[in-house]
């Protein structure tokens, strides 16, 4: 089934007098259950796409269709209802609120959903249980480890239950050991059902898809399929 | 409407979640607003209570009653002319009497200033009010102790004394003045009456609380000659509605008594309270003004501070908006939330400010008058709620237009 539709997407910036061409003509079609990881160099536009796809920005030309729904045309208001029921974000630097605890980070997509307290109290909780992270509920960033915090924005972006997960270098801030837990997790969350988008610029992260699009110069250079756990991952000092 | 509410509320929850956040720095915001509005309510119960304490002094003196003097109170007229009019003596004053009609009562009234002394104790410079037993009816003065002089002993010039209620309390720390002998100046004389508090901290020596009232022959028996000495007629009207027609009637008699032909101008003026209170309001509405407005700039540069930390306070959590965007917050979201946080920060400064107001007018009561009103109260809080509306709107407005992808860049 298929979730997400782009045709001949281009996105150009405008830095003062220079044009800068983000994406040229991208086109992709994702279909549920997916497990992609996009891949490319520095400046191939593999952030721009990213923001695309998470309804952060709107393309420059082109057409994207989101579950059916057009939203190359859609207003700010509308864009924000999308990213709050339809997408979950998982950023590199977590991205958590410092101030707030796991509970009321992985229930504020609930709030902006209009939910009454006790319900998304309790959904917020048990998207944390199902993390790994129930005894750790009412602890603040702070006093969280880095794979922690990774699970608690996990937790956050799975609790609207989203159509698609948008993971930008998920394990990039964190060690080898902890950053393969977390993509045990993803598995663990593909294998529920849910769709992942991955972006990575690290062989053995993507391997752990099942398909890869690599991106150069703003343009698709190859949608492959991934083989998985073909390429190891590099061996590091560990303990 | 119901999504307003829920947001207005869940706005709420998170405001004070930031505000618990950085508590130094809300506290710190506060001030600016608590500050301001102390002082703001602090500066309006003062004035509205001197203004009582005004009124209430006024009254005692009676708004139906009339002046007649060769001077004429608050004008801007050549001081000269009206010193040189011809002086009003008790000889016009009993010519006047004897002709006018529709007074209810009329005294003469002459004052002089004396030390009074009663044993070891004294106050000096003591307002002596000279008048005659009608010059009670003049007045709506209430008695704590005993009476007014009356006709016999007035017109025999007895030497005899009622006194206010603060000279009573100098002279006569325990309340035993009656029948007591006092010297003013160098004469001995009886009490024979005490005046209630009369209330005006205002009028200084002109309040009756701090004068002395005897007999207007014992002042030119011993304090002052009674040639090249103006008196004051006092004339009361018997009605407030009357006192249009008395003041005519009195004009008409002065007129004819003084020999002055239709011709002339007045040679005299009659005084009305009313234009001690036109005076009075002139100068209290002008100094609410100025305090108003100076106050008024205290609490705009609390607001200024607010809207400085409000913009800081962005800047700073641009990541956070970020973050809160990618999650689905919508622009208004976002603009909400900052302007309750700005709103909650005046509104609970602005509380405090209004107790500690509240607080210290208590105190300051004890210099001068205090009056706390319910509208300053409303007022107060009205006057924070929108300051901190206003001071946060432009840093909210900032907020929620940031670009989701920019902001959460932001380092």
């Amino acid at each position: 089934m298929n979730i997400i539709n782009i045709e001949h997407i281009s996105k150009v910036y405008h830095l003062g007098i220079e044009e800068v061409h983000a994406l040229r003509d991208v086109s992709l079609r994702i279909d549920k259950n997916e497990y992609l990881a996009i891949m490319g160099p520095s400046g191939s536009g593999k952030s721009t796409l990213m923001n695309m796809l998470g309804c952060l920005d709107t393309p420059t030309s082109g057409i994207y269709d989101f579950n059916g729904q057009s939203v190359s045309t859609m207003s700010d208001n509308e864009l924000a209802k999308i990213r709050n029921k339809e997408i979950g974000f998982v950023f590199q630097t977590f991205n958590l609120l410092p101030r707030s605890d796991a509970l009321h980070n992985v229930e504020l997509p609930l709030v902006y959903a209009g939910l009454p307290y006790a319900e998304r109290r309790e959904r917020a909780e048990q998207t944390l249980i199902d993390v790994g992270l129930g005894d750790r509920i009412h602890h603040k960033p702070n006093e969280l480890s880095g794979g922690q915090r990774q699970r608690v924005a996990i937790a956050r972006a799975l609790v609207s239950n989203p159509s698609i997960i948008l993971a930008d270098e998920p394990t990039g801030n964190l060690d080898s050991k902890i950053g393969e837990e977390i993509m045990q997790l993803f598995e663990e969350i593909h294998s529920k059902g849910n769709t992942i988008i991955m972006v990575t610029h690290e062989e053995y992260i993507a391997e752990h898809a099942a398909r890869i699009i690599r991106l150069k110069d703003g343009l698709v250079e190859k949608d492959e399929i991934g083989s998985r756990g073909i390429i190891q991952k590099p061996k590091v000092a560990t303990e | 409407m119901r999504n307003i509410v829920f947001e207005f509320k869940e706005g709420l929850l998170i405001a004070f979640r930031a505000l618990r956040a950085n508590k130094i720095r809300s506290a710190l915001t506060m001030l600016g607003i608590f500050i301001g509005i102390t002082v703001v309510v602090l500066m309006s119960t003062a004035i509205k209570g001197i203004d009582n304490s005004f009124q209430k002094g006024i009254s005692a003196l009676g708004s139906d009653v009339l002046y007649i003097s060769k001077w004429q109170w608050f004008s801007n007229d050549d001081w000269w002319t009206m010193r040189n009019r011809k002086n009003i003596d008790m000889a016009q004053y009993e010519k006047f009497k004897n002709l006018v009609k529709l007074p209810l009562a009329i005294a003469p009234t002459t004052n002089s200033r004396r030390t009074v002394k009663y044993k070891d104790r004294r106050v000096e410079s003591v307002f002596l009010n000279g008048s005659t037993s009608e010059y009670v009816k003049t007045t709506n003065f209430t008695f704590a102790q005993g009476r007014f002089y009356s006709d016999i002993e007035s017109n025999s010039s007895r030497n005899v004394a009622v006194i206010g209620s603060e000279v009573a309390k100098s002279l006569f720390p325990r309340g035993d003045a009656m029948d007591k002998t006092i010297k003013i100046g160098g004469a001995n004389f009886k009490v024979i009456g005490v005046l209630a508090e009369q209330g005006s901290v205002i009028l200084g020596p002109f309040n009756p609380d701090n004068q002395v009232f005897i007999p207007i022959g014992t002042i030119f028996k011993n304090f002052e000659s009674r040639h090249g000495r103006s008196i004051t007629i006092n004339v009361r009207a018997i009605n407030p509605g009357m006192v249009a027609d008395t003041k005519a009637e009195a004009e008409g008699i002065m007129r004819k008594v003084r020999g002055l032909r239709h011709n002339e101008v007045n040679d005299f003026s009659i005084n009305q309270q009313e234009a001690l209170m036109d005076q009075y309001n002139s100068v209290v509405g002008v100094i609410q003004i100025a305090g108003l407005f100076i106050t008024g700039l205290s609490l705009f540069v609390g607001a200024i501070g607010i809207m400085n930390i409000m913009f800081v306070s962005v800047r700073e959590r641009t990541r956070e908006i970020g973050i809160r965007k990618a999650i689905g917050a919508k622009r208004r979201t976002i603009l909400i939330q900052f302007l309750l946080e700005s709103s909650t920060i005046c509104l609970i400064g602005g509380a405090i400010g209004l107790l500690a107001a509240v607080i210290l007018s208590m105190v300051v009561n004890q210099f001068i008058p205090t009056s706390v009103q319910v509208d300053a109260v409303i007022i107060a809080l009205v006057v924070s709620l929108m300051t901190g509306v206003l001071a946060g709107i432009a840093p909210a407005y900032m907020a929620a237009k940031l670009d989701p992808v920019e902001a959460l860049r932001y380092e």
